[in-house]
């Protein structure tokens, strides 16, 4: 008999600020924080509006005794830190970086709780490392590898590499937290989060731990990341444009791109049997995961195979059929290519019934968040099962008549078992399966 | 409580690309001799540095091993090293071939794409430092100690190139093995530091466990030999700075040991279900039977003294696979024939992991042959755990255990059997049936494999 897994904590820290409830109050309000970019002078970009998170630190966030450390966390690690705590706050767990001292029990055996925490490619702080570079060159002002080495080298930090490590996701969060179980960072890009979220559900089934934070966390928003994804074709152009949900339009032929958010989103998988010997209360059931590559190709509907694979194995893990969702939550980046191949894989799957599906779409209120998307949508899924409703939902264009994403207010429904999925950079897909818990 | 399912996994197809070269039975012979790869580093203008040698493997053609290698112009060279690998793994699998038009699913044309997938533990593409450097430098306000970022942007366009860029993204080796074999089921990329292709290769196994794929092309890729990487490594001050004799400076559980050696390259195997493999009349070379996972929880840049992450790995491991490590088993030997080592030669982990062996094992550690092949290839990073994992399978395959080369001065903390400077042919033994690999990675993130002689 497989374990059951349910979710008990939610953590997010978007655009909306820290806490999955300023979120999803967001969320409901129909509100967006896509705007200017005041983190730095992006008027050399093409883009640049995002969607940023104000005056946020990880030092709030972490035990007074770590505050030294939060200097050799960049920004995604800071993320992912934060919506940790946040989401360990919800489950009304205790851990040893929120206990009040050594004597106060801890919920968990530290050796039953594992971490997968998604992450991109982090790009170094380019202030940080030209400081250094910049004394190390020679009389034409280039970069003078001998002076380098003889010593400019020193003016680097000690711990400057591991700043940028992607698995410091979730080494920084497992020594928080204490958390010794099995521990992975799965880099798929916009799949991180799920991907991650499926590792966790398979390692509490197969009975190596009791409990997991999952999810991902990525901030691009700073030059050399935001300039990947420029060069990746993924950004819009903003010249002269303040208001940046109303660039945003999901699966319209004529979109302009997408803009850049950077979040963190980390939920807590536990099993159904320890959550319930604790008394803990659950948003949802995870039900169902699965993965799928895209082949390459310039067609998007023979690219939407991986999305449909990915689907159809979370459906299959989950024991139902495609008839039983009744919500979807995709990536819906506002890129045309990208919204053709996901609107491909729905109709392959859920055909003529596609239209009678609401999605929820989420790149018009927080952006394109990378790794960092898919624990944040796992976190407004699990909201939408749990409340029985679907947020408001932005939408600046026009999109096919079989897609349910079009701009509409907040509304009640009736969500038995809803879809989270994702394609990536790169062609890795993931899909889960949230189910209401029976009442 | 370990998996238990009926579906078995194997392993049917390697191949690997090295510092000591890139055929299975060249490497092997090399590794057995205690041949070392170490070189001055050339990649870069190096000399100058306090390490200025590394375990270099030399660039490969994808033209000479693949039909068609249009998509892959302007790849990382971890892609290079991973789509080589793979080509060799997928070919010694029998699987198909890629360097003869419509040949590359021949030995699997009945299998669905969705039911082959892929899982890597590849590191992020080398970063084009010139153009970075240059940019940077470009935007660089000596006044404000800032860059300015528009004419940093400015730069970027003029110096960079944009499919460089995007190639650094750590999926993208597993993105271009999907396209290369067709495998559209499940695919994943972990980069859990130096742990990560130990990882793939045992969540991969769980896959095919869980009947999710049939077909699991698993493994990794990694080069850090580039200015930026040696610089992060020597302000760790993680990497030996012997400097004159780079073929002896990598001296993995010698009391000398000062560090370890940075290597590159590449590591792929085909995992797949005893089902599949049989119904195609494909040989197994060995099977997968045990994987264990931890955290060390302690802190980012230490490893927990008591080796407990270790431990915690190895004992799971050792679970899975119904492994009792105080037992003696028919050969009259403790039931691990041999461990690949994690075996950096920094002070700290092989200390350490020395320290878990015994926590596990007891007694009978001191009568388990240990060797590290880092002090050969150099340390591959994130593809150290599958070309290890090789490793293990060409001893079960040989008889033949590789030395930990450089072992001149005995270290009282590190007192196991580190099989020193001379390969050790255990036939006589009986062979090496099972054997276990270690992988720690910076961070805490600790994987152990299990790896056993296929039996029917």
């Amino acid at each position: 008999m497989t374990r059951e897994i349910v979710i008990t904590g939610l953590g997010a820290v978007t655009g909306f600020g820290v806490g999955a409830a300023a979120l999803w109050d967001g969320l409901l309000a129909g509100q967006s924080t896509l705007g200017p970019i005041t983190r730095f002078d992006a008027s050399g970009f093409p883009s640049a509006l995002a969607s940023e998170i104000p005056d946020f630190s990880a030092r709030k966030f972490v035990p007074k005794t770590y505050r030294k450390a939060v200097k050799v966390m960049a920004r995604d690690i800071e993320l992912a830190v934060g919506a940790s705590l946040d989401a360990v706050h919800d489950a009304g767990l205790i851990t040893k970086g929120t206990r009040d001292d050594d004597s106060t029990p801890l919920t968990y055996d530290p050796a039953r709780v594992g971490c997968h925490i998604g992450a991109g490619l982090i790009a170094c702080e380019i202030d940080e490392l030209t400081a250094a570079l910049s004394t190390s060159r020679n009389d034409a002002g280039e970069f003078d590898y001998e002076a380098w080495g003889r010593g400019a080298i020193n003016n680097l930090t000690p711990l400057w590499l591991l700043k940028y490590l992607p698995n410091m996701l979730a080494c920084h969060v497992t020594i928080i937290h204490d958390a010794r179980g099995p521990s992975n960072t799965i880099t798929c890009a916009e799949a991180s989060g799920g991907l991650s979220i499926g590792e966790s559900k398979r390692i509490i089934e197969r009975g190596e731990a009791d409990i997991c934070f999952s999810g991902g966390a990525e901030s691009k928003l700073n030059p050399m990341g935001m300039m990947r994804l420029e060069f990746a074709g993924r950004l819009a152009r903003t010249e002269g444009i303040t208001d940046g949900a109303s660039l945003i339009s999901p699966y319209d032929p004529d979109a302009p791109g997408s803009l850049l958010g950077e979040a963190g989103g980390i939920i807590l998988l536990e099993s159904k049997d320890t959550a319930a010997a604790r008394n803990a209360g659950a948003y949802c059931q995870l039900a169902g995961a699965g993965a799928g590559q895209s082949p390459a190709s310039d067609d998007p509907a023979r690219r939407s195979v991986g999305l449909q694979n990915a689907i159809r194995a979370a459906i299959r893990s989950a024991g139902i059929t495609p008839d039983q969702i009744q919500a979807i939550l995709p990536h819906a980046a506002g890129v045309p290519d990208l919204d053709l191949e996901e609107a491909a894989a729905l109709r392959a799957i859920f055909g003529d019934s596609l239209e009678k599906i609401p999605l929820v779409t989420l790149t018009p209120a927080i952006g394109e968040t990378l790794a960092g998307a898919f624990g944040v949508a796992a976190c407004v899924g699990a909201l939408c099962v749990h409340h029985q409703t679907l947020p408001t939902r932005l939408h600046a264009g026009k999109c096919p008549s079989d897609l349910q994403a079009h701009a509409a207010d907040q509304r009640d429904a009736s969500i038995q078992h809803m879809l989270v999925c994702s394609s990536s950079l790169g062609g890795q897909n993931a899909a889960v399966i949230l189910k209401r818990i029976d009442a | 409580m370990p998996t238990s399912g009926t579906i078995r996994v194997v392993i049917t197809g390697m191949g690997w690309v090295t510092p000591l070269g890139d055929t299975i039975e060249g490497v092997w012979r090399r590794l057995l001799s205690g041949d070392s790869g170490v070189v001055p580093i050339t990649h870069f203008p190096a000399s100058a540095m306090a390490t200025n040698f590394a375990a270099q493997t030399p660039d490969v053609s994808l033209a000479q091993r693949f039909a068609d290698p249009a998509p892959y112009i302007g790849v990382g060279l971890n892609t290079r090293f991973a789509l080589t690998a793979a080509a060799n793994a997928w070919k010694n699998a029998g699987l198909g071939d890629v360097s003869t038009p419509g040949a590359s699913r021949a030995g699997c044309a009945h299998t669905p794409t969705e039911r082959v997938g892929a899982y890597l533990g590849s590191g992020e593409g080398p970063p084009d430092f010139p153009a970075f450097s240059a940019t940077n430098l470009a935007g660089w306000r000596e006044e404000t100690r800032a860059v300015d970022t528009r004419a940093w942007a400015n730069a970027a366009y003029q110096n960079m190139s944009a499919r460089c860029e995007v190639e650094q993204e750590p999926n993208m080796p597993l993105s271009h093995i999907a396209q290369a074999f067709a495998a559209y089921g499940p695919t994943y990329n972990c980069l859990t530091a130096c742990a990560a292709s130990t990882q793939a290769i045992g969540e991969a196994s769980e896959i095919i466990r869980r009947d999710e794929a049939d077909v699991m092309i698993v493994g990794g890729a990694h080069t850090m030999i580039h200015p930026l990487g040696v610089t992060g490594f020597i302000r760790l001050t993680a990497l030996s700075s012997r400097a004159g004799d780079p073929a002896r400076a990598c001296r993995p559980f010698s009391l000398d040991r000062d560090g370890f050696v940075m290597g590159e390259g590449a590591g792929i195997l085909i995992l797949e279900s005893l089902e599949h493999a049989q119904a195609r009349n494909a040989q197994p070379l060995a099977e997968i039977v045990g994987f264990g996972s931890s955290a060390d929880a302690f802190r980012i840049t230490d490893i927990q003294p008591d080796g407990l992450g270790a431990k915690a790995s190895m004992a799971h491991a050792l679970q899975q696979a119904h492994i009792n490590p105080h037992t003696t088993d028919e050969s009259g030997r403790p039931p691990i024939h041999y461990i690949s080592a994690h075996g950096t030669g920094t002070k700290e982990n092989d200390s350490i992991e020395t320290t878990g062996i015994k926590a596990v094992f007891a007694d009978n550690a001191y009568k388990i042959p240990i060797s590290s092949i880092k002090s050969m290839m150099g340390h591959l990073i994130a593809a150290a755990g599958a070309v290890e994992a090789i490793t293990c399978v060409q001893t079960i395959r040989t008889g033949f255990v590789p030395p930990t080369i450089n072992y001149t001065i005995p270290d009282p903390v590190c007192d196991l059997d580190y099989v020193p400077n001379q390969a050790r042919d255990l036939n006589q033994t009986g062979g090496v049936k099972i054997a276990l690999s270690n992988s720690f990675g910076f961070g805490g993130q600790n994987n152990t494999l299990i790896i056993k002689r296929f039996e029917p």
